[in-house]
């Protein structure tokens, strides 16, 4: 098999598993599966950026937030359905990648970081300080008669894990071929080496830009996604914690594979599942993961399959 | 009160933070400017030394000047020992590279806060502070027969807090000392202008790291100590000074120490100011949002180089 057929199957290998995951698993493991993967889009999102593109932002939470919030407010306030909403949440966090990513990218390393950081923390606060609307760190529920399209109710276990499928199938495919693209080589150019990747002609700004402005309005549709299919809105969402998980689930999964994220969500989403039983102070495991990672695995388990399995993987 | 005395009240308020401030952002600098380590940590170091400053003084008990005095002794030593030991453990492992440190150092944020939570619980706990007059302060006011001093109701600050501000000067002068005037000093400059040529002279930089490592969480520490007969100790308060720490080296200059103590006292007058004429909430998002403009725009601060 050519390397291109390999990844076909392995990518319509994976989405074949979680379909059959829904009926085989029980009912517990399917409700946790349709939130790995909406989170697995958000990770999906984050990678592109920084498994890809070789920037490292700390404030991805702001474009989940946007699209979390775009789709929430815009149904409870605005009254609008489902798809307009949808629509609407997910522009919201593009043009926030837009606006932050103009500004941000004039930065690097070290102040790229930190920039995000704060821009993130500027919409947490926002959204604190709009308390009225956004009810803060309370949050709101977005009412279950509200979401349904066209008389399907998305609440149930089966709508919502079908749901929660399909958007993941789309971007986990769009992205496999997208990391393929000229446009995804040219990006890994960046990584490697963003000044011969200048010098070679390409216009690495705006390549940098348009990677930021794709990572987050994914990240967008992962908020937007939970929203609807959670039902819940809250600043928790857009606190530090949540630009720090998606790095924390490429990381482990292996940063730069299609694959990766969903590893490290499945793995980081059972591994808190498991140890909150133990103790309140779950996210000490997270701690131990991060350092763990760093130490021995920096290049994640996908990277480890990579290089010891299947050199291939994309 | 009048608009002038309570511009004096928010002033006070405005130097004990930044004295606090000026401590952990300290800590925070020369750990960058040495070692070119951005430490995520660093607010739980701050953490630490407020929890284990509880600790000691509710062991040794007795009167609160002794057991402040003894915190004030052996915490900073402590807390730089864990960090040195971080240092060791992990941070020359992935030998500094400069987004897994970012990364690790997230991982040893998480590590020290929730251990903290299961060891020392959620609650938070006061510290007596070791002395607690309140002195009442005059204002000038011009009046029937010229300038008279009058002592308006409510203008009073504690002793301990007039203590706190002039501690923290007293340790920076030390600082100054150190850095500039002996061999330790000179060493750690020397490292920090260029680690392989300093290696070459015969400088440890690995145990210079180290060493640089556990002075900057001790500062944070120290700071912490400190803070505690005013605030109390609580398992997530590492979370502001980390950031107000970021914004103080940031505005200041990455690696400049004049620009980072100028830089505090810039920000915490400010914060205290502001937080006390307009809403907490608007003033972080402004100051906020401001540092990060600063950094897109000016990346080099106040004075400093370019951030790498």
């Amino acid at each position: 098999m050519t390397t291109q057929s390999k990844s076909i199957t392995l990518h319509l290998g994976v989405l074949a598993v979680l379909a059959v995951f829904f009926f085989v698993l029980p009912a517990y493991h399917v409700g946790a599966f349709s939130r790995i993967m909406v989170l697995a889009i958000y990770a999906i999102g984050f990678n592109l950026l920084f498994g890809y593109t070789g920037l490292l932002s700390l404030g991805h939470a702001m474009f989940f937030a946007a699209g979390m919030y775009g789709f929430g407010l815009s149904v409870n306030l605005g009254g609008l359905p489902v798809i307009p909403a949808f629509a609407i949440a997910v522009a919201t966090a593009g043009l926030l990648a837009v606006g932050a990513g103009y500004l941000a990218l004039r930065t690097i390393g070290v102040a790229f970081m930190i920039v995000t950081l704060m821009f993130a923390q500027t919409v947490y606060l926002v959204i604190l300080y709009f308390g009225e609307y956004t009810r803060g760190d309370e949050g709101f529920i977005v009412q279950q008669a509200q979401r349904s399209i066209a008389g399907i109710d998305l609440t149930s276990e089966t709508a919502r894990y079908a749901t929660a499928f399909i958007l993941f199938a789309l971007c986990f495919l769009v992205m496999a071929r997208l990391v393929q693209s000229p446009f995804g080589k040219r990006l890994v150019a960046i990584r490697e080496n963003e000044e011969r990747a200048r010098m070679l002609g390409y216009d690495v700004g705006r390549l940098k830009l348009q990677a930021l402005v794709v990572s987050g309005t994914v990240a967008g549709v992962a908020g937007a996604a939970y929203a609807l299919l959670f039902g819940y809105v809250g600043a928790s969402f857009a606190a530090v914690h949540y630009s720090i998980f998606p790095l924390l689930w490429v990381l482990l999964g292996g940063a730069g594979t299609t694959i990766g994220p969903l590893i490290g969500v499945m793995f980081m989403f059972y591994l808190i599942d498991f140890s909150s039983g133990l103790t309140n102070a779950y996210m000490l495991v997270a701690g131990v993961a991060l350092v763990l990672i760093t130490l021995f695995a920096p290049h994640g388990l996908a990277g480890v399959l990579r290089k010891k399995v299947f050199k291939w993987l994309p | 009160m009048d608009f002038g005395p309570h511009l004096m009240l928010a002033s006070i308020e405005g130097a004990v933070i930044s004295a606090i401030l000026v401590l952990t952002a300290m800590g925070l600098s020369i750990v960058f400017g040495v070692m070119r380590v951005v430490n995520v940590a660093h607010g739980e170091f701050f953490m630490l030394g407020a929890v284990l400053a509880w600790a000691v003084t509710v062991t040794i008990g007795g009167h609160p000047a002794l057991g402040f005095v003894a915190a004030l002794a052996i915490v900073p030593v402590l807390v730089g020992c864990i960090a040195a030991g971080v240092d060791r453990l992990i941070l020359k492992r992935i030998n500094y590279d400069v987004d897994r440190t970012i990364v690790a150092t997230i991982g040893v944020l998480y590590i020290v806060q929730q251990s903290t939570l299961m060891l020392y619980g959620p609650e938070a706990r006061p510290v007596e502070a070791p002395f607690n007059t309140r002195l009442a302060l005059p204002w000038v006011e011009l009046g029937e027969n010229g300038f008279q001093m009058i002592w308006p109701w409510g203008l009073s600050v504690t002793s301990y807090k007039l203590f706190v501000i002039f501690a923290a000067i007293a340790v920076l002068g030390v600082l100054w000392l150190v850095l500039t005037r002996t061999k330790v000093g000179l060493i750690m400059r020397a490292t920090q202008q260029d680690r392989d040529m300093a290696q070459a002279f015969g400088v440890p930089v690995a145990q210079v790291y180290s060493w640089v490592f556990g002075l900057g969480a001790g500062l944070a520490a120290l700071g912490a100590v400190l803070v505690v007969p005013i605030q109390q100790a609580h398992y997530l308060m590492g979370g502001d000074p980390l950031l107000l720490a970021f914004i103080v080296v940031i505005i200041g200059g990455l690696g400049s120490l004049p620009g980072t103590v100028i830089a505090a006292v810039l920000i915490g007058m400010s914060d205290g100011i502001i937080s006390v004429f307009f809403s907490p909430t608007l003033a972080k998002i402004i100051a906020t949002l401001l540092v990060a403009l600063v950094l897109v725009f000016r990346p080099q601060g106040l004075m400093g180089r370019i951030a790498v």
